[in-house]
């Protein structure tokens, strides 16, 4: 195979904040095109994911899960399923020990581990259709399948509720008893289905709507959508005698795995080995433990290693897809086009354990704007569906959507251009965001703008097209990171991370450290990690991974060169002053320039051993810093007014990476977000019967887009640096699931006239409203 | 004296307070002086808060430096998916 | 009841194996034959994860029996590159960084070939159409279709 760089992108884009080490032979790879160093174990089959790791002896794990939505479990009886032979373990609650009530950070969802340890092994109740209530490991599948049916339980099936609206009612059925809503005063003194109520305020509203000339209030509604990976949840766990445990799972975050496997079965941490498998797709999904824990309890019994594999079916049944909300939306504006107020309830439905993401939902509804007066209040609450996890940006799609359809209103009421109308208040360096502190430097109206001189923005439309716009943003986190970096005897460079890679974060980190070092990126290979070969790593999400790992590498690099330099001194009987480290070597400088030569990266790695023993270098820090990346989408789709379908024709997005550290996996983290919008706005959706039960389980019904549906997505990289990073780089995963609904529905309205304000906006419900207002004629 | 804001529900635990004049000279400095203040804040302050410090948001970074005219804000925590 | 004995030929070699009835050709590939490249993302034909070539024709390897495949002749991804030299398909995909995580490729790959190898001169619309059997979910389809119509414009100079 040829080159690892490929055309003439050598952007090195903003400034680099003082990095000048370059290369020796004079080339950067940051910002370029290399070659990612996974790919060819990628594009051959050889990569192993979850469900690719196999060990000697390794029994079949499998669920027994809930068919009922809401249910007390009386009893479970498994000693039918224990005389089977060929089962070698069973698990039920009764193997894990009660967690008491205490809530983790996991982020902007506490999750209560007395919660967590219910939602992997039903304890008192089963509180959605899909939750696990025992789980087998036996020496085949059809013998695992059987034993499934040969396990007894009782349920005392109870009524249940879905509907976030009704599951607020106060006569709805209850899923926890111990449940009292906070954040109201009087503390209640009844339990409800409400967790918690929370609110951010800035000013004050009603002073603000006074001032308004225009005030449009609308409400919507969004359905729960799952976060799609194609890859189901595996794991493989292995549990000796003395309790220690090794475990290969597909995860963002196998440090979290542990943690959490360690907390749930009384293990200490460094008994607790978790390798990250390839992981086929996360998108937040995969932040949380659902057959881990089951694995090495399973193992555990059972003296042998045990592979559990999830189904589709079971994947959109017990895993967390995102909340399903009700969203009211009020936004006040004069008529130039000033925004005076901005007030919005957010009610997300958390699944059947309190933690949706209703805060950051709080917080980015306005992100955006400069407005003087916010008065944001959420509502987290539980309903008899599968608890909710993560799904990029987790919470802002929603409030976004919601915002963006009613500023796109405003902007027709008062016949202004949606973009000039974005302008004339976007929120700017210095500007107080929404949610209190100001914004440093960022990219909002270069976004803008330069979705503004786009051709596409130029193309006239037809009859049945329209074009809609919308910006979002997402805050973007830094976090714990370890990356080493080995300087090998032969003068190559290791690279070992430390935070699972999800979309070619190796390719980045390799340019990186071959930059800082002076290196060909040929010559430095990256590995992730497993948890007992690399120091602690927060997982893989909050777009951290190229963020955190880089400024990681900056770091162990400055010690290997620190190193090197006080070698070289001690090797030509220097002072430091008399060398430098440029360009792939230490160079000597002035007079000393005549007496010895320099010496390359490689040298040293050849000569480590006689100059003192291996050298390398660990990064290890809490990274701060995280600048927010705002983006803006542009959108054309096309109504067919006789069956309700639509069709993307053309789609744009424009996105601050602050620095793009490889051009093409940042387009393609624009372009994957900018997708599941699409899918998330027109055809998406959980739909459940009045039994409660989950109706489209599986691909062909939960309608996700492929490939015909969709058009080229163009992409336009803005660089806005950071000045917080050594490079400038600003996380990009997960801004570009954020303006999608918001643009696709404002293109709706130009294309029918119509304003949606339930998601999603699939044929038939596109159908009923043309036919409602007598436009199913083309 | 740093100006610190609490966003959200925090102010629920301060009797509506939500902003104080305070001298502190680091986030771990500041949180002491406000879980003395405010013993219901305590729990919070050590699980799930960010910190703005002058626009820029810390998580987890007990010893970054506040100045004298520094402008706070204490957030939920965020994280991402 | 007793195993099905089977003899094929994968990727050009003669396998044999045995299986049960009711395990599809997925199950064999991956937990028989070790040829863990064809993945399962969904078991019932929808998202093209496990895409091989059966005589010649592009088939959901989980929606084929693994008796079915008795005196036939199947092809995976692993049977893709030749040696040391990756298909010119694998190399684009390289090139254009048409992959994320990965797990779609593969499928994605064998696919495209079948494609090619039919049309070896597509339209984009005949891209995404013939792919339209292949879900992926990270890359939103972009890169994916202009590799495959790059890698075809490279194989058409031959």
């Amino acid at each position: 195979m040829a080159d690892n760089k490929i055309g003439a992108d050598h952007k090195i884009g903003a400034e680099t904040n003082g990095h000048t080490d370059g290369q020796s032979n004079g080339a950067h790879y940051v910002g370029t095109r290399t070659i990612r160093p996974d790919g060819v174990d990628k594009v051959t089959g050889r990569a192993r994911f979850g469900a690719d790791y196999n060990l000697p002896g390794q029994l079949v794990g499998r669920v027994l899960r809930s068919p009922h939505p809401h249910a007390r479990i009386v009893s479970i009886d498994t000693s039918r399923a224990e005389a089977l032979p060929g089962v070698k373990a069973v698990v039920t609650r009764a193997d894990f020990g009660d967690q008491p009530s205490e809530f983790i950070p996991a982020g902007e969802m506490m999750m209560n581990y007395k919660d967590v340890v219910r939602n992997v092994m039903a304890r008192e109740k089963a509180l959605y259709e899909g939750h696990a209530v025992a789980a087998v490991a036996a020496t085949s599948v059809a013998i695992a399948r059987k034993a499934l049916k040969l396990i007894d339980v009782k349920y005392e099936v109870l009524p249940h509720v879905i509907d976030v609206v009704e599951a607020m009612r106060p006569d709805a059925p209850l899923l926890h008893d111990d449940l009292f809503t906070v954040g109201v005063e009087p503390k209640p003194d009844k339990p409800s289905n409400i967790a918690k109520r929370l609110e951010i305020k800035v000013g004050d509203v009603e002073a603000g709507f006074k001032k308004a000339d225009l005030i449009v209030e609308r409400e919507f509604k969004t359905a729960p959508v799952h976060q799609g990976y194609i890859e189901p949840h595996a794991a493989l766990a292995t549990v000796s005698e003395d309790g220690s445990v090794e475990l290969w799972t597909t995860t963002q975050g196998h440090f979290i795995v542990r943690a959490h496997c360690a907390r749930l079965l009384g293990l200490d941490i460094s008994k607790v080995r978790v390798t990250a498998t390839e992981i086929g797709g996360g998108f937040g999904g995969k932040t949380v433990v659902y057959l881990e824990p089951l694995a090495i309890a399973l193992s555990k019994k059972a003296k042998r290693p045990v592979k559990m594999v999830m189904s589709r079916e079971e994947v959109f049944k017990a895993s967390g897809p995102t909340s399903g909300a009700t969203v009211r939306v009020k936004l006040g504006a004069t008529r130039d086009g000033k925004f005076t107020a901005g007030f919005a309830e957010l009610k997300y439905q958390a699944g059947a354990f309190q933690g949706s993401p209703v805060q950051p939902g709080t917080m980015c509804a306005y992100a955006p704007y400069d407005i003087e007066h916010v008065h944001v209040i959420g509502y987290d609450v539980v309903s008899n569906r599968p608890k909710v996890a993560a799904y990029r940006a987790p919470g802002a799609p929603i409030s976004e959507y919601a915002v963006e359809s009613v500023v796109d209103e405003i902007a027709k009421k008062l016949g202004l251009d949606p973009i000039q109308l974005r302008m004339m208040n976007a929120a700017r360096v210095g500007t107080k965001a929404a949610y209190g502190p100001k914004f440093g430097p960022i990219g909002l109206e270069e976004t803008l703008n330069s979705i503004k001189k786009t051709e596409h923005w130029n193309t006239p439309l037809r009859k049945w097209q329209g074009r809609g716009v919308a910006s979002g943003f997402w805050f973007n986190i830094g976090g714990e990171t370890t990356v080493s970096l080995t300087l090998n005897e032969d003068g190559t460079v290791s690279l070992m991370a430390g935070t699972p890679d999800i979309g070619g974060l190796r390719a980045a980190l390799a340019s990186v450290a071959a930059d800082e070092l002076g290196v060909p990126v040929e010559k430095v290979r990256p590995i992730i990690g497993d948890t007992g070969s690399v120091g602690f790593n927060f997982l893989t999400g909050g777009s951290r991974s190229a963020f955190s790992g880089s400024m990681a590498i900056v770091e162990a690099a400055k010690q290997i060169k620190s190193e090197l330099v006080a070698r070289a001194c001690k090797l030509w009987e220097a002072k430091p002053d008399q060398v430098e480290f440029k360009d792939g070597a230490v160079r000597p400088l002035g007079a000393l320039a005549e007496k010895v030569k320099p010496m390359t990266v490689a040298e040293f790695g050849k000569l480590s051993g006689k100059l003192g023993g291996p050298i390398g270098g660990v990064g290890r820090i809490n990274a701060q810093g995280a600048g927010p990346s705002f983006g803006t989408h542009l959108v054309d789709l096309e109504v067919d007014p006789e069956t309700g379908r639509t069709t993307i024709l053309r789609y744009t997005v424009a996105q601050d990476a602050g620095r793009a550290l490889h051009p093409a996996y940042v387009e393609g983290q624009y372009q994957g977000g900018a997708v599941q919008g699409i899918g998330w706005a027109l055809n998406e959706e959980y739909i459940y019967g009045d039994d409660g039960k989950l109706q489209n389980a599986g691909f062909l019904d939960y309608r996700m887009p492929v490939a015909s549906d969709v058009p080229m997505i163009d992409t336009i990289l803005v660089e806005v640096g950071n000045p917080k990073h050594p490079y400038g780089v600003r996380g990009v995963g997960e801004t570009p699931i954020v303006p999608p609904l918001g643009a696709i529905a404002n293109a709706m309205e130009a294309a029918t006239g119509i304003r949606f304000t339930e998601l999603p906006m699939s044929p038939p419900k596109v159908l009923k409203a043309l036919r409602d207002k007598g436009l199913d004629k083309a | 004296m740093a100006r610190v804001v609490l966003i959200g529900n925090l102010a629920q635990l301060t009797g509506g307070v939500a902003e104080f004049q305070i001298s502190a000279t680091s986030v771990k400095h500041l949180f002491q002086q406000l879980a003395e203040a405010h013993p219901a804040l305590a729990p919070h302050l050590e699980e799930g808060v960010a910190v703005a410090i002058d626009g820029q948001i810390y998580q987890d970074s007990l010893f970054e430096p506040i100045k004298p005219d520094s402008e706070v804000f204490i957030l939920p925590q965020i994280a991402g998916g | 009841m007793a195993k099905h004995h089977i003899e094929a030929k994968v990727n050009g070699d003669p396998v044999e194996f045995l299986c049960e009835t009711e395990e599809t050709l997925l199950d064999v590939l991956r937990d028989t034959l070790n040829l863990t490249g064809s993945k399962e993302g969904c078991a019932s034909g929808d998202c093209g994860a496990c895409s091989v070539m059966l005589d010649g024709r592009l088939v959901c390897s989980c929606l084929v029996l693994g008796c079915e495949v008795a005196g036939h002749s199947v092809e995976t991804i692993e049977g893709m590159a030749k040696g040391e030299s990756l298909h010119p398909l694998q190399q684009q995909f390289l090139k254009s960084a048409a992959l994320q995580c990965g797990i779609c490729t593969p499928g994605v790959l064998v696919a495209s070939k079948a494609l090619l190898e039919r049309s070896p001169d597509p339209t984009e619309t005949e891209v995404r159409y013939w792919l339209a059997g292949n879900l992926c979910r990270c890359t939103g389809y972009d890169k994916i279709v202009s590799a495959v119509m790059d890698a075809a414009a490279t194989m058409r100079k031959g």
